[in-house]
């Protein structure tokens, strides 16, 4: 066998390539090149049967014991390196438009993408589904609901910032395809002094629960206190976050965003709520004209291994920032979580795992006064009138012709939900989830009725959770709601996830 | 305040720059040991995941990005071994030292020619590896290989003492050498042993000693076993002789154990990371710690 030859063949056949694409096009040139690489391949893929032949037939013979049989055949070595160049000259050949198209991988392209699709099935006994499940991508109706359809974009942009972009798609109850601008961001590689900038459209860093995507919640829908405080999306917007990773023993991060205030992704900032009423008034938006009009968010966590199997994570954050409910008034939301991890050292997959999550928030809410009177134009002591003489339509804020004096307060809000997941074997996970959400009584309340959006409520969820792969999941859960002065619901969800794509790390 | 950081990182340097190790955080234990025999005294070797973990799935403490933001250099196996976990850590670690393609950030699967490279990426396979079977480090031919990147990637950061990796290497593979000769001896009852393991974890070792893998537990790369799937393999591999049945000590042992009896095999527990047994304390700790478990699986 003359090995030489072979490589002086391939080389030749490389430059017989190169020339092919430099030379002026000779259709019999070309023609007679071509049968020559044809025969080259032929004839490489005879060597390589032939090699492998040879390799059967010194494998086929016995181990002979003793030493002698023990330091490895070198024919039988150098034979099997031989075909594996030969083979991998084969695949390595450069793609060529009539070749299917492979998938990019991973390390070998610019970007990484993939698509999560997260669908629920099921139904509660409760008619009003929208109050119910304020989550804007939870379950919301009797049937089948799209929860979240989402495609990420995520790479290194160059040697300064990583980038990444989360294109949400649904479908609403009604059945209308919806789109969001979910994130859509740059972070910092290597700024100095252990500092890390992110700037962009983004989740803000707000507690645990806030900054996840829907497909890695651990339940369903997401948690009550969330939907009070930052409404049916979360809290996000533009802005730009900077953290200190500190220099301390332990793990401990600082963190501070400052975001717009408007819109409906900041619920409890300047939303004007699609100009509905909120907290017994209507609320306006205005544009950005101080600083107050941003949200400012700063962010402490600490995590501690409290043994080899044990991890332990605790925050605490704070939103601040002027609301839509008058000309200066102002919201806080403070909010301290705590996360408890067990996984033994010997785990399998992942496997057996408790994971155990807490997050309570107070927001205090500075109102207006505010009164209808002057909707009131035909002096009726009624609002709503339409098509009189002499006067305009009046508009009917409160939807009952009230005319309506609300006084100035701070309404106090607050809740918590607790969680425990319990990987119990590969690929299973039990959980259950405690929502309470509850409020101070307001001035406006005591003269107007109960706000069922700030009444007392609580829930009970236990789930189970199946991941044939990491890829998709199964999950079945049971809400048990109890809303005070509304009454108690039961829902049942089935929920079940794909995602195709790249594989996304697990963040702790 | 920042001001007196940098004064006592200044001084920090000045005085200890002589004396200064280098700080080298390893993926797996595996890589660590063999960083420490390449760096010896001139490095600070720290392991984030155990030996008994599952390389695949260890937790992302955040304390890990304490301990990323340090390091001087980072040694990870690569081909997506650690894609669950790793890739954020060292996004979050605000050490550039360490970023991927940074001279700091050592790759070994790069110099290695990997097994089960799928020509077609199809999840319906399992959870296939682009780049192939990541789990190289259980071919002791693979060590060297290994070993001259780290000395090579540590000459690099540390030219001073370049000459210092260079001879520790050289004693590596001496020893190496030494010992691929008496596994291989070692090893002889097992060439052409049957074997079913787990995982696809123990390619690289019996492709090393000559093992003939015959199949898996897992009716497909990280997919959980099925009744149908232990059905089929156990008449399969009862009528082709099949010897012995290879898991990872962290797995159930329950199926495995099943399948062993079922075929009259020998389950064998092999740990697949240094630190796996108590006794598999170094990279070569591990493969003889496994060789003489596969030896012990053949007596009668």
């Amino acid at each position: 066998m003359n090995f030489s030859k072979l490589v002086g063949l391939s080389s030749a056949l490389a430059v017989s390539a190169m020339s092919l694409v430099a030379q002026e096009v000779n259709p019999v040139e070309l023609r007679k090149q071509l049968e020559e690489l044809l025969r080259v391949q032929k004839q490489q893929a005879e060597q390589i049967e032939s090699l492998k032949k040879q390799i059967e037939v010194l494998k086929g013979q016995p181990a002979i014991p003793g030493a002698k049989a023990a330091t490895p055949d070198p024919k039988l070595e150098e034979l099997e390196r031989r075909v594996s160049e030969l083979t991998d000259e084969r695949i390595s050949k450069p793609w060529r438009p009539g070749d299917p198209i492979g998938l990019v991988r991973a390390g070998q392209s610019y970007l990484n993408l993939s698509l999560d699709g997260l669908f629920a099935v099921g139904g509660s006994t409760a008619n009003d589904l929208g109050a119910l499940q304020p989550g804007g991508h939870d379950p919301n109706q009797r049937g089948f609901s799209v929860q979240n359809i989402e495609a990420v974009f995520e790479g290194i942009v160059d040697p300064y910032f990583r980038g990444q972009a989360n294109l949400i798609y649904g479908l609403s109850a009604a059945g209308e395809s919806t789109f969001e601008l979910e994130e859509a961001y740059l972070e910092s590689l290597s700024l100095p002094g252990n500092l890390q900038l992110k700037a962009g459209q983004f989740f803000t860093e707000f507690g645990r629960h806030n900054p996840v995507h829907p497909h890695a919640w651990s339940f369903a829908d997401q948690p009550l206190i969330n939907g009070r405080m930052f409404g049916a999306d979360g809290l996000r917007n533009p802005g730009a976050r900077l953290s200190w990773l500190l220099p301390t023993p332990f793990y401990s991060e600082l963190s501070f965003t400052v975001q717009n205030g408007q819109g409906e992704t900041a619920e409890s900032f300047r939303s004007d709520h699609g100009g509905g009423v909120f907290l017994g008034r209507p609320q306006t938006a205005r544009g950005a004209s101080a600083l107050r009009d941003f949200i400012f968010t700063p962010r402490w966590q600490a995590s501690w291994e409290l043994t080899d199997a044990q991890t332990l994570l605790v925050g605490g954050s704070a939103a601040f920032g002027a609301n839509a409910a008058g000309s200066d008034t102002e919201t806080q939301i403070h909010g301290a979580d705590l996360t408890w991890k067990w996984k033994p050292a010997n785990h399998t997959k992942g496997f057996p795992f408790v994971t155990w999550q807490t997050e309570a928030m107070l927001r205090k809410y500075q109102v207006a006064a505010y009164n209808n009177a002057a909707d009131d134009f035909n002096a009726s002591g009624a609002v709503g009138d339409v098509g009189l003489v002499g006067f305009a339509d009046e508009p009917d804020v409160f939807g009952d012709a009230s005319i309506r004096f609300v006084p100035r307060e701070t309404l106090t809000d607050y809740g918590f939900y607790t969680q425990v997941s319990y990987g119990f074997r590969p690929g299973w996970v039990a959980g259950a989830r405690w929502d309470y959400v509850t409020s101070d009584r307001a001035q406006y309340e005591n003269l107007f009725g109960i706000d069922a959006q700030r009444d007392t409520r609580w829930r009970l969820s236990p789930n189970l959770t199946w991941h044939p792969s990491e890829f998709s999941k199964v999950r079945l859960q049971y809400n048990y709601d109890q809303r005070r002065h509304i009454g108690v619901d039961h829902s049942l969800w089935l929920q079940f996830e794909f995602l195709l794509g790249s594989h996304g790390a697990h963040k702790f | 305040m920042k001001q007196f950081f940098c004064l006592l990182a200044a001084l920090a340097l000045l005085t200890g720059a002589a004396h200064a190790r280098l700080n080298v955080v390893a993926s797996l234990p595996d890589f660590a040991s063999l960083a420490e025999d390449i760096g010896g005294d001139k490095v600070k070797v720290t392991s984030l995941a155990k030996g008994t973990e599952d390389a695949h799935f260890v937790d992302a403490k955040p304390s890990f990005i304490r301990v990323l933001n340090q390091a001087d250099a980072l040694i990870e196996g690569g081909a997506e071994l650690e894609q669950g976990w790793l890739p954020p850590l060292v996004l979050n670690a605000r050490n550039p030292r360490i970023l991927p393609n940074a001279p700091g950030h050592i790759v070994l699967a790069r110099g290695l020619k990997l097994l089960d490279v799928p020509t077609k990426l199809d999840r319906s396979q399992g959870d296939v590896h682009a780049a192939g079977n990541p789990h190289f480090n259980l071919d002791p031919g693979n060590f060297q290989a290994m070993a001259a990147t780290i000395a090579e990637a540590f000459a690099r950061l540390d030219a001073a003492n370049a000459p210092h990796y260079a001879a520790n290497l050289k004693r590596f593979n001496e020893r190496l050498a030494g010992r691929l000769v008496e596994w291989d001896k070692l090893a002889v009852p097992l060439r052409g042993v049957k074997v079913i393991t787990y995982h696809k974890s123990f390619d690289y070792l019996a492709a090393r000693f000559g093992l003939e893998v015959f199949g898996q537990i897992e009716p497909k790369p990280g997919i959980e076993p099925t009744p149908t799937h232990i059905n089929t393999l156990i008449p399969q591999a009862k009528s082709a002789g099949v010897k012995l049945v290879l898991m990872e000590p962290n797995r159930a042992r329950k199926t495995p154990q099943f399948v062993a009896d079922s075929i009259g095999a020998r389950l064998v527990v092999c740990p697949g990371l240094v630190g796996g047994a108590p006794e598999a304390k170094s990279c070569f700790e591990l493969i003889e710690f496994d060789l003489r478990a596969l030896l012990k699986g053949l007596q009668p």
